[in-house]
Parts: structure tokens; sequence; C-alpha cells
């Protein structure tokens, strides 16, 4: 018997399952944050947070989350506080294994945008609020994203590159002189994708209950690959969706 | 403003000539804002909601200074602020809204959107950089991110280098020594040596690169008590030109263990913006910002009940 669970609480549980214990995490605000300490309070005792404020070892108490990753909550029984720059250093010197992040607009190589909307169809452009320290996690680490699943947010393109997936591909990366890190799962309330190897084209590795292969594909604006193992995965659990709710009581992020 | 490397020269010669005696330099907000001139780039220190020195920006705009080119790491509301006073038509950032919760600024996409200003976009890291470099003393620095993406491809400021070292391809981003920066701290003493507790940000690289510095502070301490703590003391007092005793003095943001963020308010605030940004910033500024016959006149509109909730909160950071 499944419980009920709502979009952003699935994106929470289904992102948290990525993270391994020992590992090293750069959370953004939002899903990251909630899936990263969901992961610490249930499979990855071991995990450490740090947050664009200058955070290392965040200790996010139940009921209190930060209204960003810059405030003092943030810091509240951390192991450290550091300036904003040594704290992104600390990612350029490969400290850390995994950045987290949402976006508002992806594509076929994970790079995402937050910067702007271009002009069409007699729409004007529409400016969005930027990198912050987007621009510098997706280059420096390997990055999980989490995102709604739908077409005008998974376009061929993105209009405007602002933190950098596998830009056009292949080695394209490593080419532009991001010789590490990349975009690695995006997970949406539909499926957990990955990058082909080669190509580095986003691929499909599992569908969320209930979801079919041609849902995930009809609110794609690109061809998705699939994997040839391509897996059905677990439903939210009842203890992961306690552990969830219990930090978010108030429904802030969630 | 042009904000490329000033020659070395300028640069030493800049603080050759300061006077860098220990001298008090109390003075009030309105005496503050006029070592400010129109035009100036001035550094704004904290980051997203956290140690924002409101009281400065909200005195720079009574005071009817213009065309201020602004850089901050991350800019929330005192941006819009900044935009819709017109005291700034440039923003050097690397993000721009409101806070995290009310979606995108409709002040910033209404002023920018439309060319009355520019949103100067770089990675968190780079404004970081640019601002070690000022402080440092040295034209630029190296570092990796940025590299590939259209944040790049837009700031023709950078540049691309292979290493005389490695030949790995890396980033150089440009020294950026502000002519002022603004920066609230917990406590200082009258010569502006400041201490700050929790997070720091970017303020001493920004303190340390910026010609002169305007500091606010929660309050202030005599010299002995800083002495007693030297670690804490974050920003030494001979970059320091002002001192300004304003409690509450990052309202309605938030000061690392006095007050949390004024979140009525900024609900308040961000509904009657974003409904109208031009006309509802107008009624914003006539009653928040020109209206209040003072600062305290200010915290009076925004409400004792609001500042003892916010001060609370901000204060049990500290409890177990």
């Amino acid at each position: 018997m499944t419980e009920a669970y709502s979009e952003s609480e699935l994106l929470s549980v289904l992102s948290a399952r990525e993270l391994k214990d020992g590992q090293v995490v750069f959370a953004g605000i939002g899903i990251p944050l909630l899936a990263a300490v969901l992961a610490q309070r249930s499979h990855c005792p071991g995990l450490t947070i740090l947050f664009e404020g200058g955070v290392v070892g965040a200790t996010v108490e139940p009921g209190r989350l930060p209204p960003s990753t810059n405030d003092q909550r943030g810091a509240r029984r951390a192991n450290m506080v550091l300036g904003s720059s040594e704290v992104l250093l600390l990612m350029q010197r490969g400290y850390v294994d995994v950045g987290f992040m949402g976006g508002a607009q992806i594509d076929q190589y994970g790079n995402l945008n937050s910067s702007l909307i271009e002009a069409a169809g007699g729409k004007p452009a529409i400016r969005l609020p930027g990198s912050g320290g987007g621009n510098d996690i997706a280059s420096l680490t390997s990055l999980i994203v989490s995102i709604r699943h739908e077409k005008r947010r998974f376009v061929e393109k993105v209009d405007f590159v602002t933190s950098p997936g596998w830009l056009r591909g292949g080695d394209d990366r490593n080419d532009s002189g991001l010789t590490h890190g990349g975009s690695f799962r995006v997970i949406t309330d539909l499926a957990v994708l990955g990058f082909d190897a080669g190509s580095k084209r986003m691929t499909v590795r599992a569908l969320n209950p209930g979801v079919a292969r041609q849902d995930v594909q009809d609110n794609t604006g690109f061809e998705l690959l699939f994997d040839p193992d391509l897996t059905i995965t677990a439903p939210p659990t009842a203890n992961e969706l306690r552990l969830l709710r219990s930090l978010d009581p108030d429904r802030i992020l969630l | 403003m042009s904000t490329d490397p000033r020659p070395y020269p300028q640069l030493r010669d800049t603080v050759a000539r300061r006077d860098r005696s220990l001298r008090d330099k109390v003075m009030s907000l309105e005496e503050a804002a006029n070592l400010v001139a129109d035009g100036e780039t001035v550094g704004i220190g904290g980051s997203m909601m956290s140690r924002t020195p409101m009281a400065m920006i909200w005195q720079l705009i009574r005071s009817g200074r213009r065309d201020l080119t602004c850089v901050r790491p991350i800019t929330t509301s005192e941006g819009d602020l900044l935009l819709g006073s017109g005291l700034s038509r440039h923003m050097i950032t690397s993000w721009f809204s409101q806070g995290i919760m009310w979606g995108v600024s409709k002040v910033l996409r209404h002023h920018v959107e439309s060319g009355q200003a520019t949103f100067e976009e770089w990675s968190h890291l780079a404004i970081g950089m640019r601002l070690r470099a000022g402080a440092m003393g040295v034209p630029f620095m190296p570092m990796r991110p940025m590299l590939g993406s259209d944040v790049l491809r837009n700031r023709p400021e950078a540049q691309t280098m292979t290493c005389p070292f490695t030949g790995e391809t890396i980033l150089l981003v440009p020294a950026l020594n502000p002519d002022l920066a603004i920066i609230h701290v917990n406590r200082c003493d009258r010569y502006g040596n400041a201490q700050i507790d929790g997070l720091q940000f970017m303020d001493v690289d920004l303190a340390m690169a910026a010609d002169r510095v305007i500091l606010t502070t929660e309050r202030i301490v005599s010299n002995d008590q800083i002495r007693r703590m030297p670690d804490q003391t974050k920003i030494p007092f001979f970059c320091v030109e002002a001192v300004v005793e304003v409690p509450f003095g990052s309202a309605p943001h938030e000061c690392y263990g006095v007050y949390e963020p004024l979140m009525q308010h900024m609900n308040a605030y961000t509904s009657l913006v974003n409904a109208d940004p031009v006309g509802g910033m107008q009624d914003y500024l006539d009653r928040y910002v020109y209206g209040p016959a003072s600062w305290s006149d200010y915290l009076e509109r925004i409400g004792l009940d609001e500042l003892l909730d916010a001060a609370r909160r901000g204060r049990s950071v500290l409890n177990d």
C-alpha cells in the first residue's frame, strides 16, 4: 500500500536517493536542500552539506529551514562558516563530489538556463535572476538537477547557457576548459535521467511509478534516448515521506 | 563608469593619499551620504537578505544620489530600490531577484527589459575573484567556472588564456576596485575596526578592494572591547572612512544573531511592487524612504511587533 505524495515530495525523495553516504554535496535552496537533508537523515548519515553563503557541514533542523542558502539559519550548528569565495573555491579545489540545484530550462545536453528567455512569437524577452552560484557549481561538480518535466522547460537548446552541462555534447565541455564534473542526473516528476557516455545526450534511466515511456517523451521538447535497461523507480516509502514532511512542517519548500 | 582594472600606480597613490591615522570617524547617515558622489562605483556588503547595508542605501536615496554603478555578490530587494529610485542603473552581480520565495522581481524585469538599467551578470565566484584581485592589488585572478557558458560570452571584460605553466585553458577575470564600499557589521569601534559575526560573504575582500569604506553598525563598542576579541575583527580601521551606528540597519533584511528577515514587511513589499513595478515602487519609496523623518521613524512604520519577532528569531540562532 503506497501513501499519496505530492510532486515536490516525489522529486525530493528521488533526488535524495541519488546521494551516497560519505559524499560532500553543494546544495542549492528548495528541493536540493530538502533532498540533501533527507538523505543525511536517512541513508547518508555521513553526508556533508555545503551552502553558498559559506557554510561547511550544515545541520538543518526540522521546522527551521533557511529562506535561502545565504541566511543565518543555514549557518546554525554548522562545522564551519567561511567566506562565499572560499566555499566556492572548495569546489574548484575538488573537495565537492556532487552539486545539487534546480533550474528554469534544461536542454538535451544538460545545460541550464536561469538568465533569460528570448523573445519569441510576439512575446518579449524575459529577464530571469541569473547564475548566482549555479554556473560555478555546474562548472566544477557532478551535477544533479531536480526540475519539473514540462515541454517548455525541456528544450532542444536553451536560450542561454547559464550553468554548463555538456555544452554541445561529445567532448565539447572538456574542450572548453571544463575538465571535471558535468551533468550527472536529472530528476523529474516523470523520470530519472542521465547522459549517454559518448554523445552526452539526455537518456531516460528509470520511469517514475505509473509513468509510461511515451509520457516522458511527450513532455520533452527534443528526442530522448532510453536506457536499454530501463527500470521503474520504487515509489517513496512511508519512512521517506515521514522524514521529509517533518523537515518542512509549514511546507515552505515542499 | 568603467570598472576596468586600474593602473597599479594609481591604486597605490589613492591609498597613499588617504589619512590612515587612528581617528574618530563616527558620523550621521546624512554626513556619510555626503562622502558619496554621483556616478561612483559602490560595492554593497552582505549577500542575499543578510547584512544588507539597507540604512545607508535608504539614506543615499533620500540624499538624491544618482547613477551609481553597484556591485553585490547576490542582489535582492535592495537592488529593486536602487533601480526604482534611480540611485543605480547598473548592477554588477551574479543573481538578482527579491529573494527566493517571491519569484522573479518585476522591478528588475521592468528596468532591465526596457533597457533603462543594465544587469551585468557574472558567476558568483567571478564576483568574488574580481574583488579578491582588487583586494590583492593585482590586475586579474585566474579561475575555471564560466568557461564555455553564455555568461562568459556576454562578458568581453573577461579573457581566456592558455596557462603558461600547464597549457590548460583558464579564465582571467579583471580586478574590481570600487570607489566605495558600504558594509553593515555587528559591531565596530569609533575608528572602524569592524567585527562581523556569522557569515562574512565577500565583505573582507570588498573592504580591501575599495578606495574607502562606509561602515554602518548595529552598535559602536570601545577599542578595548575590540581588542578582547581581535580574531573577530574582519575589517581593519585604516580601510574605513566613516562609522555610523544604526540599530536594525539591515531591516527588512537580517543581521546574524541580532534579527532575521522581517518577512511580513517583505511579503507586503513584494506584493506591492510586483503588482505595479513603477507605481507600487513609488508608493513604497514615498511611504518608507522619503516619508519617514528618520531611520527610527522608518522602523516605527514597519512596526514594533514585527521588529521584536525578527529580533526573537535572530537571537535564537545562539540558543541551544
